[in-house]
């Protein structure tokens, strides 16, 4: 079997539930002739014409919008947005309907559908290219903030989404887009959302860490490994609802914990796992909840974007200090 | 100066519809829809809808309902459009609203219920697929695109009955993206939708002449190439006929179409607003020569369709009507608190389930 990237798991996904389920669309900018600019949808307006999989004006609050409508009368729609640096005039329809319609009608209607976007940094593009503002979405009550970060992930979990009854913001990390290969049978098989995947175990170390900022959170991981140190390495997927459960199952093994993301610190989801980790298992912890993020400053242009993002170096350092925590400030 | 030469491109023109004027006088033959039991039963519709919001402003004053947006002096508009459309079409609201929704089939019971805050009343008994009441503006006219695209995918692609998406909002909605970008969609995808613009000349206290430079609301189809009337919003017959040829015109493939209905805001915005503050004393006067119920009744009266005894009679049979509604609505239980979480997801994701038992009182964390 064909090994595929991450980004040709994504269309896979597309591809299969276009051929399964007649209620999904698929639309946005640039997704029909030209297959996306990040060729996501390459192929699928070919195979499922123009009805299905549609280019729409160039307007990302009416794409957020028509969704809405399109989603409350049992279609599947599955939005693209070019970037997350585009989706803010999206908000309004994100936040105030996308994520109410089921609530705010007691059942009576409710919006089954996706948002993809490409996020994150590191690929050297322009302004506005690079945002990680996921943080954003997982403070909005209603919906789910799904992140893959491989191509195996990035098929089953796009697939459920799809599935999902309730809207899913679908954050695809395009700097790992291409970075890596996979066997990924079109097997039509979901994962599950709402759970964690342990990526890797261990007893010394909890690394948490999202979307293409597990390439360096593995990277240290190994070297820690190397140096005889065995961290268990986690991957939310789900950003909300948060499984915080498998979270704490690792830290009663490993007692320490370090929250790897590339967005801002202030307000980012490492604050909420570290706190949740407070209110649920205070009494396992040998040292306190750290975190490696990016910083509190606007993404800059891309010739200091890898000083912006984690790297493998900052992981370790914050690794090394959690390890050597001891309570009373001997460090 | 040398003055370089031009040629015309584009042009366009806007039509005003009216059949009654302000007098109640026949402006020109009657649509064929306009029988005298129609026109009396749009005429019961609008004294209903006045009745409602009449009550409802009470109820806000006396402590018994939140905020209340009134429809006074809009009546034909709401009860004209939702005459207009058929049971199985989508109608896609704003809040200013009360005599479409009576016209839908919402109960004055879930009217009052959602602005006595419960969402229950937006579960609406008898009218399934029409979209809650849209508060942010102009949102609602992009959701209306959306089901009108879903309403054509179901027609075209799974074999479903034509049915149209007709959406309404406020002038000042026109001054918002989400208003181009909805009727630009619709005009691009020649989407099955009618947007009604309720043309009422305040956005709480902006004026309309405050609000566009544009000399009508329906030019602004232009942009969209989507055809554009202007209407007279006061007379109900002229709004249920321009809303009626403009579904029937979508149902059957042609596309969408913007209709502005002209009238005035004879009440605050809402309960929460004291248009005194801006509205000068003698528009609203004026405007009060011309609105839409004694417009109806003077045509009525005038071909022996209606007296004293009958509008006696009529209202003592909406106040009854109102009355067990106000009955069932003072009844109303308020909800347990954790229905907050109870229709949030599908099924309440295990996240939140600590949330879910601190609100039943089952300990929680």
């Amino acid at each position: 079997m064909a090994q595929i990237t991450l980004l040709e798991a994504v269309t896979q996904a597309l591809a299969h539930e276009l051929a399964a389920d007649p209620r999904v669309v698929v639309f946005g900018q640039d997704v029909g002739a030209n297959g996306g600019v990040f060729r996501a949808t390459n192929g699928l307006q070919q195979a499922f014409g123009a009805e299905r999989v549609l280019d729409t004006p160039l307007a990302e609050n009416m794409i957020a919008g028509i969704a809405v409508g399109m989603a409350t009368q049992g279609l599947r729609p599955v939005a693209e947005f070019q970037f997350m640096g585009f989706i803010y005039p999206a908000l309004d329809h994100i936040l105030s309907h996308a994520a109410r319609f089921r609530n705010r009608t007691r059942g009576r209607l409710s919006c089954p559908l996706v948002y993809r976007a490409p996020y994150g940094g590191g690929i050297h593009a322009p302004e506005h290219h690079s945002e990680s503002t996921e943080a954003i979405f997982t403070h909005i009550p209603g919906l789910r903030v799904v992140v893959p970060s491989s191509p195996a992930r990035a098929y089953g979990l796009l697939l459920a989404a799809i599935r999902d009854p309730d809207p899913v913001i679908f954050l695809e990390p395009k700097r790992i887009y291409r970075a890596a290969k996979q066997e990924v049978p079109d097997n039509g098989e979901a994962l599950p959302l709402d759970r964690c995947f342990v990526l890797r175990e261990g007893q010394d170390l909890t690394l948490i860490a999202w979307g293409a900022a597990l390439k360096e959170t593995l990277a240290a991981a190994d070297q820690l490994a190397a140096e005889g140190i065995e961290a268990e390495v986690i991957d939310p997927a789900t950003l909300k609802p948060l499984d915080i459960h498998t979270v704490i199952d690792s830290l009663e093994k490993t007692r320490r914990c370090v929250v790897v993301h590339e967005a801002a610190r202030f307000g980012g989801l490492g604050g909420e796992i570290a706190a949740q980790i407070n209110e649920y298992a205070f009494d396992l912890l040998d040292a306190p909840v750290a975190r490696v993020t990016g910083y509190d400053t606007v993404m800059p242009y891309y010739r200091l974007e890898y000083d912006y993002l984690p790297s493998v170096e900052r992981i370790l350092a914050v690794a090394r200090e959690t390890l050597d925590y001891r309570a009373g400030g001997a460090r | 100066m040398h003055k370089p030469r031009m040629h015309l491109v584009a042009s366009f023109d806007i039509a005003h519809l009216q059949y009654l004027d302000e007098q109640g006088h026949a402006t020109q033959e009657l649509p064929d829809f306009a029988t005298p039991d129609t026109l009396l039963a749009m005429y019961r519709q609008m004294a209903l809808a006045r009745l409602v919001d009449d009550r409802a402003v009470k109820l806000q004053r006396t402590g018994q309902l939140g905020t209340y947006p009134s429809t006074l002096g809009q009546e034909a508009i709401g009860v004209g459009t939702g005459a207009a459309l058929q049971p199985q079409d989508v109608y896609c609201p704003y809040y200013r609203e009360t005599g479409a929704l009576l016209e839908r089939g919402v109960e004055i019971e879930e009217i009052l219920a959602i602005w006595g805050g419960d969402e229950r009343g937006q579960n609406y008994a008898h009218a399934p697929e029409d979209l809650p009441l849209c508060v942010p503006i102009a949102t609602q006219l992009l959701h209306a695109a959306g089901v009108a695209f879903a309403l054509k995918y179901q027609r075209d692609q799974l074999g479903r009955p034509a049915r149209v998406a007709v959406a309404s909002a406020g002038e000042g909605a026109t001054s918002k993206g989400d208003f181009y970008e909805a009727l630009n969609l619709a005009g691009v995808w020649k989407l099955p939708a009618v947007f009604v613009i309720n043309n009422n000349q305040w956005a709480i206290s902006v004026a309309r002449s405050a609000q566009t430079a544009a000399q009508t609301i329906a030019q602004k189809a232009v942009a969209a190439g989507i055809p554009g009337l202007q209407v007279d919003g006061n007379d109900v017959i002229a709004v249920r006929a321009a809303v009626a040829d403009a579904v029937e015109r979508a149902r059957n493939g042609a596309g969408p179409m913007l209709i502005e209905a002209l009238s005035y805001r004879m009440c605050d915005h809402t309960t929460a607003d004291d248009a005194s503050r801006y509205r000068p004393e003698a528009e609203l006067a004026e405007a009060q020569k011309r609105e839409p119920l004694v417009r109806l009744g003077r045509y009525l009266r005038a071909g022996g369709y209606w007296s004293n005894e009958a509008e006696s009679e009529l209202q003592r049979e909406l106040a009854e009507i109102l009355e067990r509604a106000l009955a069932d609505y003072r009844d109303r239980q308020k909800e347990p608190p954790t229905a907050m979480f109870d229709h949030l997801y599908a099924a309440l994701p295990e996240a939140f389930l600590d949330q879910y038992d601190e609100l039943a009182g089952n300990g929680g964390s």
